[in-house]
């Protein structure tokens, strides 16, 4: 019987284990999956030292590069004072566009999600396995951070948060098998899944063979999972073949680095709301029509330095940062003539109680590199930029 | 070939002390849960499999390699987001393989590590695959490339790496 010992205590410790496994695969089906106490006794194992590495190698690096290795930065400084000027005057066109967006939203009492909070976090670590795309990071339920919270990059999508334990969460990447994310095709407006595959790579499911994809088209989130809010942006469509079962293959280039995460935004708090009216500057339909029309000649420059109304300077200041009004003080670039698209004084005026911007009719010119467009061109509905992230 | 059959008498057991024990397994997982983050290619190692073969080898002990495998395996499962037992159950079945060969024969040698790593490599590949997709109806691909590279990556780290834990033996 001895001989036997072993064997059977393998047999023994094998079945106990398919047995847990059958357990968890049964449970899994059902919606309220508890956390494992062993899967919370290593993550605090071993997530502390991670922390602490991550925290020395920051310090060390920070060291280096802040007051070390600074070759190079004047010319950066250089580039990116340019690319300040360019971003403003870009900027400038989208707060048109997304003004114009929010009057109508008001007008048709549309209701969107906003981002009203996120939460920084660093990435301190892998589930250190190829068949589980999933990172850690060192902020958790004390953070506010919680089970099934969106996370992001400047980029865009990561993924969402699967676990949240006290001070770190587990995060599922959006290149997991087992991840789901509702999208959109920003030109086709085409509605489909996007998924993770065994090896890796992120695909498009759902999307019929006889539809209109083309390799480049970009794809935001669309908002209909209730976990991701819609507009944000998830990668370019890389290839599209034909598929199984009368769908497409779309591959899917993600525009966040999946493979090198080291910091990621957390969306804590979403709000539902429409902007109001007040926040529209009291805009009728009318408004809008008129904008289209042909302008009316513009004032006399005497007339146009005169102090901006209570209308321009009341303007109300929304609390979200990435649609900036212009109210927000842009300051006019030399050479550059804003395009004049109407009659309405609030286009032309900022509402902070400087002089207002003078509009002259006569051809606008942008400097080399500026993305402004000389005439004003058609608003861009649905595009990331409009949205407040 | 470096492999030769021994009595059960000439065979050396090895025991380790607690801290290394427990340590070693912790610092693996804790490397293999860390540094594909920065060294993306390392997510080809896997460590913890590496330090089941090496305790269960040199311990000689049956029950005390399923056991080891089995811990080490759970300890993994438990950083992904996967059921809890895929890699114990693979691990359980390496940890006693490797015990029951190391009693038999003489693998103290970088070429005897090589290949038995390499041999082990493949079992537990093989038994997590199976698991994986029999049991959890995971969607896996199996790619004959891909296993091939990471047997011989691991296997060459083995040789290197099992001579460095060589300090910690100590004879039973």
């Amino acid at each position: 019987m001895s001989r036997y010992r072993n064997v059977t205590i393998l047999v023994a410790i094998l079945f106990v284990q398919v047995l847990g496994l059958a357990v968890q695969v049964k449970r899994r089906s059902s919606a309220d999956e508890s956390t494992r106490v062993i899967r919370l006794w290593t993550v605090s194992a071993v997530t502390p030292l991670e922390k602490a590495l991550v925290w020395c190698q920051n310090g060390l690096g920070g060291i280096w590069s802040n007051y070390v290795y600074l070759r190079g930065v004047r010319q950066e400084n250089r580039e990116l004072k340019f690319e300040i000027e360019r971003l403003r005057l870009e900027q400038v066109r989208l707060s048109d566009d997304a003004q114009q967006a929010r009057r109508l939203q008001a007008l048709l009492s549309f209701k969107e999600t906003y981002i009203a909070k996120t939460v920084a976090a660093q990435v301190i670590g892998s589930s250190g396995s190829e068949q589980s795309r999933s990172i850690y990071i060192d902020k958790g339920t004390s953070a506010g951070v919680d089970k099934d919270m969106a996370v992001i990059t400047a980029d865009g999508l990561v993924g969402r948060v699967l676990r949240a334990f006290g001070s770190s969460a587990q995060v599922l990447l959006i290149n997991d098998q087992s991840s789901g994310v509702g999208v959109i095709l920003d030109k086709s407006r085409l509605q489909g899944v996007i998924k993770g595959t065994a090896s890796g790579e992120v695909v498009v499911e759902k999307v019929m063979t006889d539809e209109q994809v083309t390799p480049g088209e970009r794809i935001v989130t669309s908002g209909g999972d209730q976990i991701f809010p819609k507009g944000i942006t998830v990668g370019t469509v890389m290839k599209v073949t034909p598929g199984a079962d009368l769908f497409l293959n779309i591959r899917v280039k993600p525009s966040a680095n999946l493979s090198r995460l080291e910091e990621v935004l957390v969306i804590t708090k979403k709000e539902d709301r429409a902007p109001s009216v007040a926040e529209t500057n009291s805009v009728r339909a009318v408004d809008i029509l008129t904008q289209r029309l042909p302008s009316v000649p513009d004032k006399p420059p005497a007339e146009a330095s005169q102090p901006s109304t209570p209308e321009g300077s009341a303007a109300p200041k929304r609390k979200d940062a990435a649609v900036v009004d212009k109210s927000a003080g842009i300051p006019a670039v030399p050479g550059v003539v804003k395009p004049v698209i109407g009659h309405k004084p609030t286009t032309a005026r900022p509402a902070t109680g400087a002089p207002p911007e003078r509009a002259v009719s006569q051809p606008a010119v942008s400097p080399p590199g500026s993305s402004v467009p000389s005439q004003p061109g058609p608003s861009q509905p649905g595009t990331a930029e409009d949205k407040p992230h | 070939m470096p492999i030769t059959y021994t009595s059960q008498e000439q065979v050396e057991v090895y025991r380790f002390s607690a801290p290394a024990a427990i340590l070693i397994p912790l610092v693996a997982l804790f490397l293999q849960a860390f540094l594909p983050l920065r060294l993306h290619f390392f997510s080809l190692f896997d460590l913890p499999l590496l330090v089941v073969i090496f305790f269960a080898v040199a311990r000689r002990s049956q029950v005390s390699g399923m056991l080891t495998g089995a811990l080490i395996g759970l300890l993994q499962d438990s950083l992904t987001h996967q059921p809890i037992g895929i890699y114990g159950i693979a691990n359980t079945v390496v940890g006693f393989g490797a015990s029951s060969l190391g009693a038999k024969l003489d693998v103290e040698n970088v070429g005897a590590r090589f290949l038995v790593t390499l041999f082990f490599y493949a079992v537990h590949e093989v038994v997590y695959f199976t698991v994986a997709r029999g049991l959890v109806k995971l969607t896996l691909q199996w790619s004959w490339g891909h296993e091939i590279g990471g047997a011989l990556l691991n296997a060459a780290t083995a040789a290197i790496l099992f001579t460095l834990l060589d300090r910690f033996k100590q004879r039973a």
